[in-house]
């Protein structure tokens, strides 16, 4: 059991993600977008989605550093486990709850407006609810990793997205004995990594951060080489 | 390739190079999304083409086509240029034509032909048996059959059919009806012939052949203005829409422009850039008032009043105090104003009579012909009374004196107009007036003063053998009218503009809520840019004035004021009437295709509006009666009668045609005529008098009167037009119905003395509805059968409008989708069907047409004087006192073969319009070297053929002068035989010019003038009508031959309206004592302007129009009515009365004035429309409150102007008098359940 949900369906989640996006890429290029409402309803979309945004991202990249940072670095710049999860719950708890405040605005909005709840995909609604409820396990799990802050699990955790990217076969045994509500989020999230490619979040691959800094005002493209335009 | 990996090109670099100081960067980003975009819009071809919909824009299209599907449209931009000083008439187009395409392929599209159920069950139950003809009289002569599909009409239950099947069910009921009841009982509806000439002309000529009934629309949608006819004698005409670039000052007066007439709008822009001062008089806060330099907003329905106040302002300081050379010397030329007019005494006191005529005279002032027809003046030249050229008398059985010339018998003349001075008159008078003021309906200001208003007028007195008659000319009775004190002493005239006296501007302050000074200005600014410019001052109006019952005295209200001014027949300035007339350019030659005049003559016509107030039994309902409206100073007579006898009357004396027409088949009166042995015309009117033959309109309710077959073809009568929808579903089809008042039988009332009254009205006349239409219309799913058509963008036609001089066609981008076909096509299958199906019973019979006393024949000048032939007041004699009787053979067999052939007639009869007839015999030789003779024996062998819709198309352009030159040229050359004077320079260098379809096909065509229309087409100026009247001096078509302000007809002064006056909105009673409302509701006038998001009831359906407006029906009303009735904006809200109810949103907006309820009208009822709680049905739609009310004046006839023509004259169905209770809804039910009664 243990094997299965941390062993075997993160490569799963992995590979659907990975496959499902370019496969999407391919097919169907014009679905690659963020499928923004704000056209039908302006009001309450603007706060909610900074306040969502603003936690989620902080929220993206502290588990990205925190986890696949080896605990080495941390070491090596004097922080200890302990510290790095007080650090990892107090930074995780406010972009939580800024985060989860956001998700809700824009929950109520797209279920309560009826323009926005009528144009809405299956999965437009799923992803948010998903997110949200992704959110509270999250912000659940901090007071018990803030209690449990001797047993070291931010290692485990730490050990087991190591031993994922190194194709290490014990990963999964390093979560074996950690409380369930840290097995509920790790679950929850590598199934939002496997339904990903189906879903409007794709947008995160695509956001236009580079415009921030594309120098020019004028761009101009070349002249395609001959033949190279497709005709269908 | 790939759309990822050809991305993933991070070694090449990103940039190549930069410019501009490094803000500009050229990169070698991949481009290939741009290959999207480039294949959304590539197409194989571009197709010209246009929108059939009743709409003057008639703008010519880009249909896209690509992998044989129509993509989207686009406007074309390829008119023919106007001329240096002049914009051009593109762009033309608006959204709504941009939506089109959506139709082509959508879930509204009919796509196969559509049987009722029951009724395709229970034919083929008859035919498998039966023949044709007897399985639709089995079907039909089976009470029980009959009723199981009648009473189903509109509730669902449609299966497909095929072609042959259900032409084959048509031509049956056809042949059966034509048979047992008669050819007239076969109608058919169609309007507007110039928004697709060969759709509306396949249905015509089928209908003509069979002796079936064409139905008027003009009329009947109160787009007519029957003033127009009243003041030139013509239908409409109008400048096009470049002349108001040439305007110096532009009235809009109830007219729209950028919402109705949004591609002509830039020309409104335009000429506002060019300094053209422009007024906007509307109730409401319309889009075009944002135009105006100063807006006046009167209550609805007041326009006469300010209209009135405006003509007091002119004459005062134009014409009286201050006379502006111009003006009189216009007036004396071409209106009636020096024209004498009889003081007849009534009761002792004085009223205004008839014209003085020639024949009141001793010696008749030597006038031989038409005395009586030749109206008086006073001659300061000779100084003494002379017959001025131009009269009527002068347009028939003589040539040459029918002109506006200053002449009369060969003399020149000076006319006087008035005999103010001192000199000049014998005697100063008290003249009785009218005064309708002192009665108004619901919430529309009454006044105190008298019914009858006595006023001095200076006048003649002239010995006639020993009798003195009294006379004045009709200006001094007009300022009398006017209200203007001229210093001759006595009452009700005003010297200042502030007294409260009719109809001055302080007076109508009080009546429309306009200030008087406002009245003032606008009317002297109007005035003093016609003075400094000779006439261009222009009033754009429309449908808000002209939908009233007393409509005639809004439009002659501005009539007057353009007539006193000069501006009629002037380049910028008119009367510039703009509402669904849609000028059918090519007339002329499009008559003998459309009414099978090649084959016989005459056809059958019907003026509508008296037609379904007949057989929608809405006569049986009537609330107004005649006396309500009859003058106070009305003369002597029978005049109190119900609007129906008026018009049973009329129909009588042959003033307003029938159908059906004899209460027995006229084929079997023909039979019984030739067995007499006696001609038909003498048969007919002594059995006439005897009482054998009974004329139908005597007992509209009796079955051998009913229509029984109707075809609605490029309509949708029963989504949109049908005033009294509620009636029409009661009493014509016999369905369920929102009717919640009773008839005079229950109700009590004024009975009608003329019509034969039966207890039980009857439901369900029709046998068989058939209409015919791309997409699925209220209309259409009332019908028993509905047959697919191909859209716009899938036929040949041709079209034309009066706002710009461009004939250009619709063409078939695509074949027509799914299993529709084109109207030629259906109607050439159903004749080929007919011919088939009909030799069972018919053969070779001859029909009887009734025929009415027509305009522009020599008909109209048969009734000088008003007399009843059934009453014993005059002879009965067939064209005279009385319709006509015509014999018509009909080859029904051959049926098929006339239709798909151009028959002898042409060459034998010529053709010709408006009174002037020419040889066509080159026209139908050329007809046959250019589409081909028929080759098959019988007997169209030989004739030019007419296959297909683009051959019937060659023959309008080969046929009218429009686009013949040659045509042209030997109609104006046959005009000059009438009026003396050469005209043929107007269309001498087009003479080589042939305008053929495939030439608008490549581009729109400029027309060539003609004298069936009274502009001309030029390189000088615009297309404005009246102006070869004014220029060429052609008389215009009335009795004086000039602009007639006053109307003399008997009728018409028992009406009191012989001048024009006020005359408040009617009362029609549909609320009172009738409906009543416990909770929170207001009552409020209900009125029904033409719309934003459609034309009429098309696009009203189109998800992209639904899109960006509210997405199905509204109703406008105040914030102030809103909250005396407990409505917010966007609330369910019922509208009702008597006549039903509907359903729609609330738009609560600070546009209305309150005490208005607006619904654009012709929202249907197939989209997003609830059930009514009051009827329990759905919706209903805007013509379920309303009923059409006829005016007796509308129907005179035999009298000059006042003569009947097709869609020319005659009675209108106005519907803006009605009032409404509005209240929110309690319960909102879609009527979405399953019904409960059984399948």
């Amino acid at each position: 059991m243990n094997e299965f949900f941390f062993g075997t369906y993160p490569y799963i989640a992995l590979a659907v993600l990975a496959v499902g996006s370019i496969a999407r890429y391919e097919r169907d290029p014009f679905t690659w977008k963020s499928s923004s409402s704000q056209l039908l309803r302006r009001r309450q979309l603007i706060v909610g989605s900074v306040l969502f945004h603003l936690g989620v991202l902080v929220i993206f990249f502290g588990h990205l550093f925190g986890l696949l940072i080896p605990l080495r670095i941390y070491e090596a710049i004097g922080i200890t486990p302990e510290v790095k999860t007080v650090m990892a719950a107090s930074a995780g708890g406010v972009a939580g709850i800024i985060a989860i405040v956001g998700a809700l605005m824009l929950a109520h909005r797209r279920l309560v407006d009826p323009r926005v709840r009528a144009t809405s995909s299956f999965w437009d609604t799923a992803i948010l609810l998903l997110l949200i409820a992704q959110l509270a396990l999250g912000l659940i799990s901090v007071p018990v990793s803030l209690a449990s802050i001797d047993e070291g699990e931010v290692v485990k955790f730490m050990a087991w997205a190591f031993g994922i990217f190194t194709l290490d076969p014990k990963a999964a045994s390093y979560l074996e004995h950690v409380p369930l509500i840290f097995k509920l989020h790790i679950f929850l999230g590598l199934t939002i990594f496997l339904i990903f490619p189906f879903t409007r979040l794709v947008h995160m691959l695509s956001a236009p951060v580079r415009f921030l800094w594309r120098p020019g005002w004028q761009i101009v493209r070349t002249r395609r080489k001959k033949g190279a335009r497709q005709t269908s | 390739m790939s759309q990822l990996l050809d991305r993933l090109n991070f070694f090449q670099p990103r940039e190549l190079d930069r410019f501009a100081d490094g803000h500009g960067r050229t990169t070698n980003e991949n481009r290939d999304w741009e290959d999207t975009y480039r294949n959304r819009w590539r197409h194989d071809k571009v197709v010209r083409s246009t929108h059939g919909v009743n709409c003057t824009g008639s703008c010519s299209w880009k249909i896209y086509v690509k992998s044989g599907i129509v993509t989207w449209e686009t406007q074309q931009t390829d008119y023919p240029r106007t001329r240096p000083d002049l914009p051009d008439h593109e762009p033309r187009g608006c959204a709504r034509g941009a939506s089109y395409s959506w139709y082509l392929y959508s879930a509204n599209r009919v796509k196969t032909p559509l049987v009722r159920g029951r009724l395709l069950k229970a034919w083929r139950r008859m035919r498998a048996t039966m023949s044709p003809v007897a399985a639709w009289k089995a079907l039909q002569e089976d009470p029980v059959l009959r009723e199981s599909y009648v009473k189903t009409r509109g509730k669902g239950g449609f299966v497909r059919a095929g072609w042959d099947e259900v032409t084959e069910i048509i031509a049956a009921a056809n042949a059966y009806t034509v048979k047992t009841w008669g050819p007239d009982r076969v109608f058919g509806f169609s309007p507007i012939p110039a928004m697709s000439m060969v759709s509306y002309a396949a249905g015509s000529r089928y209908l003509s052949l069979l002796g079936g009934v064409c139905m008027s629309f003009y009329d009947w949608y109160c787009d007519l203005p029957p003033s127009s006819p009243m003041t030139w004698g013509e239908q409409t005409d109008v400048p096009e829409s470049a002349d108001w670039y040439n305007a110096g000052f532009l009235l809009l007066w109830g007219s729209n422009v950028p919402q109705t007439r949004t591609p002509d709008a830039h020309f409104y822009t335009e000429a506002r850039y060019r300094g053209t001062k422009s007024a906007v008089i509307s109730p409401d806060y319309s889009e075009a008032a944002k135009f105006a330099d100063i807006w006046l907003n009167p209550k609805q329905g007041t326009d006469s009043a300010l209209a009135l106040a405006m003509g007091h302002v002119i004459l005062r300081e134009f014409h009286l105090d201050r006379q502006v050379p111009y003006f009189e010397d216009y007036t004396r030329k071409y209106s009636d104003f020096p024209m004498l007019v009889k003081l007849e005494e009534r009761d002792g006191r004085l009223i205004p009579g008839r014209f003085l005529r020639a024949d009141d005279l001793s010696g008749k002032l030597g006038e031989k012909n038409n005395a009586q027809w030749k109206t008086v003046a006073w001659d300061s030249a000779s100084n003494g009374l002379v017959a001025p050229n131009g009269s009527i008398g002068y347009r028939w059985g003589e040539g040459g004196e029918w002109n506006l010339e200053e002449r009369a018998r060969g003399r020149d003349t000076e006319l006087k107009i008035s005999f103010i001075l001192e000199e000049d008159h014998d005697d100063v008078v008290g003249v009785d007036f009218p005064y309708f003021g002192g009665q108004a309906t619901g919430n529309f200001v009454k006044c105190d003063h008298p019914d009858v208003l006595t006023k001095n007028v200076p006048v003649k007195k002239i010995r006639v053998g020993r009798r003195e008659i009294l006379v004045a000319t009709v200006f001094d009775l007009l300022c009398a009218n006017y209200g203007l004190d001229r210093g001759l002493g006595g009452d009700w005239v005003a010297s200042d503009y502030g007294q409260d006296i009719p109809f001055t501007p302080a007076w109508a302050e009080k009546i429309t809520g306009v200030s008087a000074e406002r009245i003032a200005t606008v009317a002297r600014e109007f005035a003093l840019n016609a003075e400094k410019t000779e006439g261009r001052s222009m009033v754009i109006l429309g449908a808000g004035l002209n939908h009233w019952y007393h409509m005639d005295m809004n439009y002659r209200g501005i009539i007057n004021m353009l007539v006193m001014c000069g501006c009629v027949g002037k380049s910028g300035g008119g009367w510039s009437h703009y509402v669904g007339q849609e000028k059918l350019r090519p007339q002329t030659g499009w008559q003998p295709l459309a009414f099978a005049l090649d084959w016989n003559r005459p056809p059958r016509h019907m003026n509508s509006t008296s037609a379904w107030y007949a057989h929608t039994d809405q006569w049986r309902y009537e609330q107004v009666s005649a006396g309500e409206i009859l003058s106070p100073t009305a003369p002597e007579g029978d005049w109190d009668a119900s609007l129906i006898d008026y018009n049973i009357r009329a129909e009588r004396m042959g003033w307003l045609p029938s159908a059906p027409q004899l209460k027995t088949n006229p084929l079997e009166v023909a039979k019984a005529a030739k067995k007499a042995g006696k001609d038909i015309p003498e048969y007919v009117a002594e059995q006439l008098k005897s009482g054998e033959l009974e004329m139908s309109c005597e007992d509209p309710d009796a079955p051998e009167n009913w229509p029984r077959n109707l075809f609605v073809w490029r309509s949708n009568l029963l989504g949109s037009s049908g005033k009294g929808h509620e009636y029409f579903l009661k009493h014509l089809l016999g369905t369920d119905h929102g009717v919640m008042g009773k008839d005079l039988g229950e109700e009590g009332g004024q009975m009608p003395k003329e019509a034969k009254w039966h207890d039980e009205a009857p439901r369900g006349k029709l046998d068989l509805l058939v209409t015919i239409d791309f997409r699925m219309s209220t209309t259409a799913v009332y019908s028993d059968i509905v047959l697919p058509t191909a859209s716009w963008y899938e036929k040949d036609d041709l079209n034309t409008s009066d706002m710009h001089p461009f004939i250009h066609p619709l063409q078939a981008a695509v074949d027509p989708a799914y299993e529709s076909r084109s109207d030629w096509e259906i109607f050439k299958a159903i004749a080929r069907k007919f011919s088939e199906v009909a030799p069972e019973i018919l053969g070779v019979e001859t029909d009887i047409v009734q025929l009415p006393l027509l305009h522009d024949t020599p008909m109209e000048v048969a009734q000088d004087t008003v007399r009843d032939w059934k009453k014993g007041e005059c002879e009965l004699i067939p064209g005279k006192t009385a319709p006509n009787y015509i014999a018509v053979e009909r080859d029904y067999p051959n049926l098929y073969k006339k239709f798909t052939s151009v028959g002898p007639l042409l060459d034998k009869l010529g053709n010709g319009g408006k009174g002037i007839n020419w040889n066509t015999e080159a026209e139908v030789e050329h007809l046959r070297a250019l589409n081909g003779a028929v080759r098959d024996e019988g007997l169209a062998q030989g004739r030019p053929k007419l296959e297909t819709a683009i051959d019937a198309a060659e023959m309008i352009l080969m046929l009218a002068p429009e686009t013949n030159g040659e045509v042209a040229v030997k109609a104006w050359k046959e005009l000059e035989k009438a009026t003396g004077r050469e005209h043929a320079h107007l269309a001498a260098v087009k003479e080589d010019e042939k305008i053929r379809f495939r030439d608008i096909a490549a581009q729109p065509r400029k027309i060539i003038s003609s004298p069936t229309w009274s502009g001309i087409e030029s390189e000088k100026v615009c297309y404005n009508a009246g102006y070869t009247n004014v220029h060429e001096l052609i008389p215009w078509r009335t009795l004086t031959g000039r602009q007639q302000l006053y109307q003399d007809h008997l009728w018409m002064r028992a009406f009191g309206e012989g001048f024009c006056t006020w005359r408040p909105p009617v009362d029609l009673k549909t609320i009172e004592g009738k409906v009543s409302e416990s909770g929170p509701h207001v009552v409020l006038n209900f009125i029904t302007p033409h719309q934003k998001w459609g034309i009429h009831s098309t696009y009203s359906d189109n998800l992209l129009m639904l899109t960006l407006n509210r997405g199905g029906p509204v109703v406008w009303l105040s914030e102030d009515d809103a909250k005396t009735a407990g409505i917010v904006d966007n609330d369910w809200v019922e509208v009702y009365n008597s006549n039903g109810a509907l359903t729609a949103r609330a738009v609560v907006s600070q546009r209305m004035k309150p005490g208005t309820l607006y619904m654009y009208h012709a929202q249907e009822k197939i989209v997003n429309t609830p059930g009514s709680e009051k009827t329990g049905l759905r919706g209903g739609i805007h013509n379920s409150v309303t009923r059409a009310t006829l005016k007796p004046t509308h129907m005179i006839g035999g009298y000059a102007q006042q003569s009947y023509g097709f869609n020319y004259y005659g009675t209108v169905g106005s519907n803006r008098d009605e009032f409404v209770i509005l209240r929110k809804m309690n319960k909102v039910d879609w009527l979405d359940q399953p019904a409960k009664t059984e399948a």
